[in-house]
């Protein structure tokens, strides 16, 4: 009995350090639903609500209007920054292998973009959906 | 002979000009945080070509950084902020900046760019003056020489 313990004890220390220390994209995706979770119970993270979120001309900065305004239609494609018109790469990790494996810097962007183009900051729920969005993008 | 040689050295004189034009390498003791933070939405610029003063300015308003929400961790800001202040530029060549303060505006800017004609400055890949790269297109690794500089359309600069 006392080895389960252990053993389930030490599962937890580890899925906690996961969360700590994501580092792939479907950990940082779990991270958004379990926060969003805590909200309501029963969210479920949608690419279809992503996409949506994606695609949504927000309109409250005119010169970056939506997500795709500087990430293309397609986040598998590069984009260019509206403003300097850097090239940027591609969003989708399927199609660029360094997005969303730092949590650190996917908070950051959040904040800085959802604050731009949102007018707010984003909710875990709207995190976990545009995540999923990505991760399924070809 | 003689008048070869004064050839020589007058002809080569425009070249040995552009010799010098300008690398601008990022300083080694730059934070790792200078050229992922500074160097994602625009080339990582270099911290000569603003005083420090304007550095200062500019980094006390990240949150409304030229149009786009460019906010920092205090930890990360305040490293940069120091290497750019002590980096920062002085003199004629960075007078002129302006408030917000934009290199675009600096009297070596100008100068630098004052044979650039107008329709290259609209060209859609260029788009804006703040885009080095679009003609620099070494200009990530801190390389502005004339040799390294591509026109829209693929034309070589030529002299």
């Amino acid at each position: 009995m006392m080895k389960f313990i252990r053993i389930y004890l030490l599962l937890i220390a580890v899925s906690v350090a996961n969360a700590a220390l994501a580092e792939t994209p479907q950990q940082i995706l779990q991270v958004q639903a379990t926060q969003a979770s805590k909200q309501s119970p029963d969210f479920v993270p949608s690419a279809q609500r992503g996409n949506t979120f994606f695609a949504n001309k927000f309109s409250i900065s005119a010169k970056m209007p939506s997500c795709a305004t500087c990430h293309t239609d397609n986040p598998a494609q590069a984009g260019r920054h509206a403003i300097t018109n850097k090239t940027i790469k591609p969003l989708a990790p399927g199609a660029n292998s360094e997005r969303f494996t730092d949590i650190t810097k996917v908070e950051k962007w959040f904040r800085r973009n959802c604050t731009e183009v949102v007018g707010r900051e984003c909710n875990a729920a709207e995190k976990a959906d545009f995540i999923q969005f990505l991760i399924e993008v070809r | 002979m003689k008048i070869h040689a004064l050839l020589l050295f007058v002809t080569s004189l425009p070249l040995s000009a552009f010799v010098h034009a300008d690398n601008l390498p990022v300083a080694a003791d730059a934070p790792p945080a200078f050229k992922t933070e500074c160097g994602s939405c625009h080339i990582a610029f270099p911290a000569s070509l603003l005083t420090a003063n304007d550095w200062r300015n500019i980094m006390a308003k990240l949150d409304k950084h030229y149009g786009d929400n460019a906010s920092l961790d205090d930890k990360p800001r305040q490293d940069i902020e120091a290497f750019l202040v002590a980096h920062g530029g002085a003199g004629k060549k960075t007078s002129g900046a302006g408030d917000p303060p934009r290199i675009t505006n600096t009297y070596w800017f100008n100068r630098e760019h004052r044979k650039v004609p107008g329709k290259i400055w609209k060209d859609p890949t260029i788009a804006s003056a703040a885009n080095c790269g679009g003609c620099h297109n070494r200009a990530s690794e801190g390389r502005f020489g004339e040799r390294e500089i591509v026109m829209p359309g693929g034309k070589k600069q030529e002299d």
